[in-house]
């Protein structure tokens, strides 16, 4: 099942065994900015959705039934009333459940860049201080805000499967920050990264991460998708290698999404978009390609059998996401409305869903096979 | 005091598009939207008790943004959202 997040509300497409046949929902919350929406891994049951709509304030709703039913948090995430900086959430932006060996934590991402924590599956939410009032926030997030077209914002919430206390978030802009005591204490984490924008453009911190991506099984390995290049790391050493060099230099290495393989943490999957000019953000020339690399970004292959010769689109941060298949299925989500999917690791693509509202995010989840009521298939 | 809501708001109010609340001040008004209608006021306020920023509130016919403005129980309240643009 792909769990779909629009500008216009929520959408659950389910597959056949074959993942041959593909059918869409109805909509859940017509009209109602869906910006993340997450099956929990633990249970495979709690649904969690990140909303909020043009006027009304940000919020979560909640759904053990696949979408049937629907509650809203009692305590939305929000930063503490009173508080020095007089910051107000403007949206819930990422949402991540938390370490397997606490079921019913989760963490939000928000912009402005704040982090927070729920302990009841979602219900209640409480501002992380050691984040949010840590003395360098001001200087590492973007504060006051600089009302960027969406925002700046906290993402890529990355828990290590090995210590549920190390964790990496991203901030757009301002670098990828790492805590190993569960949030009460951060660094940056930005070392051999570029940011070019900047007159010295290897700062300890102001970077811009598009997305970052722990591997599950290898947690040592990270990519990360940036403003300035598509990187690797491994850890200990905790340096920035940018992999981009590999790409072709008429392509670039920008984009927002990176995906990994679910098991082998030498393969990585990117969208590059055009980031010259005023930064159009489309694919380069509009000739949409995925690109994948095999050998950990020491080479890249283009992947676009399938796709359309030209297209016009852009695939946001959230919206690419991989099964657990072997061979793994790929899939990503486009601001026109799209689905496309892949069986073959990449290398051939099927349009599954169109003419959808704006896609913002794209979950592959595996459900219970007893969370959905029987008497209904189509939320 | 009689309340307008508007209609992203409905599903607060079991889609009721006029209903009572009690308070001497907006704020107060809102504070009791809340505990008839749980989560209704955050969506218009935010946690730092300010009107969102797409948010309006009539009193009778006058626009108000302070919420502390006092308001006696003849005064209709309309909420509603800012309209520009389509």
């Amino acid at each position: 099942m792909l769990l779909v997040g629009t500008r216009k509300g929520a959408f659950f497409i389910r597959g056949d065994e074959q993942r041959s046949a593909w059918t869409v929902s109805e909509p859940s919350f017509l009209g109602h900015i869906a910006q993340h929406l997450v099956l929990d891994p633990r249970d495979r049951r709690r649904l969690v959705l990140a909303s909020s709509t043009g006027h009304l304030g940000p919020t979560v709703f909640l759904s053990d039934d696949l979408g049937h039913t629907w509650s809203e948090a009692t305590q939305p995430p929000a930063f503490r009333s009173g508080e020095r900086l007089g910051r107000s959430l403007k949206s819930v932006f990422w949402l991540t459940p938390g370490h397997p060996s606490q079921p019913g934590v989760w963490w939000a991402g928000g912009s402005p860049q704040g982090l927070f924590t729920s302990r009841d599956g979602g219900d209640t939410w409480e501002p992380v201080d050691g984040w949010n009032d840590h003395p360098m926030w001001e200087t590492w997030a973007e504060w006051p805000e600089q009302n960027t077209p969406d925002g700046s914002m906290l993402h890529s919430i990355n828990i290590d499967p090995r210590d549920a206390s190390h964790m990496y978030i991203g901030l757009s802009s301002g670098g990828v920050f790492e805590t190993v005591d569960g949030g009460l204490d951060w660094a940056p984490i930005n070392a051999g990264c570029e940011a070019s924008f900047f007159p010295d453009p290897y700062p300890e911190f102001g970077h811009d991460p598009h997305c970052v991506r722990l591997h599950p099984l290898h947690p040592d390995r990270i990519y990360q998708q940036n403003h300035c290049g598509i990187y690797r790391m491994d850890r200990p050493e905790g340096r920035w290698v940018r992999i981009g060099e590999n790409m072709p230099k008429e392509v670039g290495d920008i984009g927002f999404p990176v995906e990994l393989h679910p098991r082998d943490p030498d393969v990585a999957w990117v969208f590059p978009m055009d980031g010259t000019d005023v930064w159009p953000r489309t694919s380069p020339e509009g000739r949409p390609a995925v690109y994948r690399t095999r050998d950990a970004g020491e080479s890249w292959t283009r992947c676009d059998s399938g796709l359309p010769e030209r297209a016009w689109f852009t695939v946001k941060r959230q919206a690419m996401t991989a099964d657990n298949n072997d061979p793994v299925g790929l899939y990503f989500g486009t601001t026109s409305g799209e689905v496309w999917a892949s069986k073959d690791e990449g290398s051939s693509w099927t349009c599954i869903a169109a003419h959808l509202p704006e896609i913002y995010s794209l979950e592959f989840a595996e459900p219970a096979a007893d969370a959905e009521p029987a008497s209904k298939s189509n939320p | 005091m009689k309340v307008r809501i508007p209609t992203p708001l409905r599903s607060y109010t079991d889609q009721l598009s006029n209903v009572d609340a009690v308070g001497a001040t907006l704020n107060e008004l809102l504070t009791d939207l809340d505990r008839q209608f749980p989560g209704l006021r955050f969506r218009v306020v935010d946690e730092q008790g300010r009107l969102r920023k797409h948010m309006r509130i009539f009193v009778g016919a006058d626009m108000v943004r302070d919420l502390e403005t006092v308001v006696d129980g003849s005064a209709e309240i309309t909420l509603m959202q800012a309209l520009s643009g389509g």
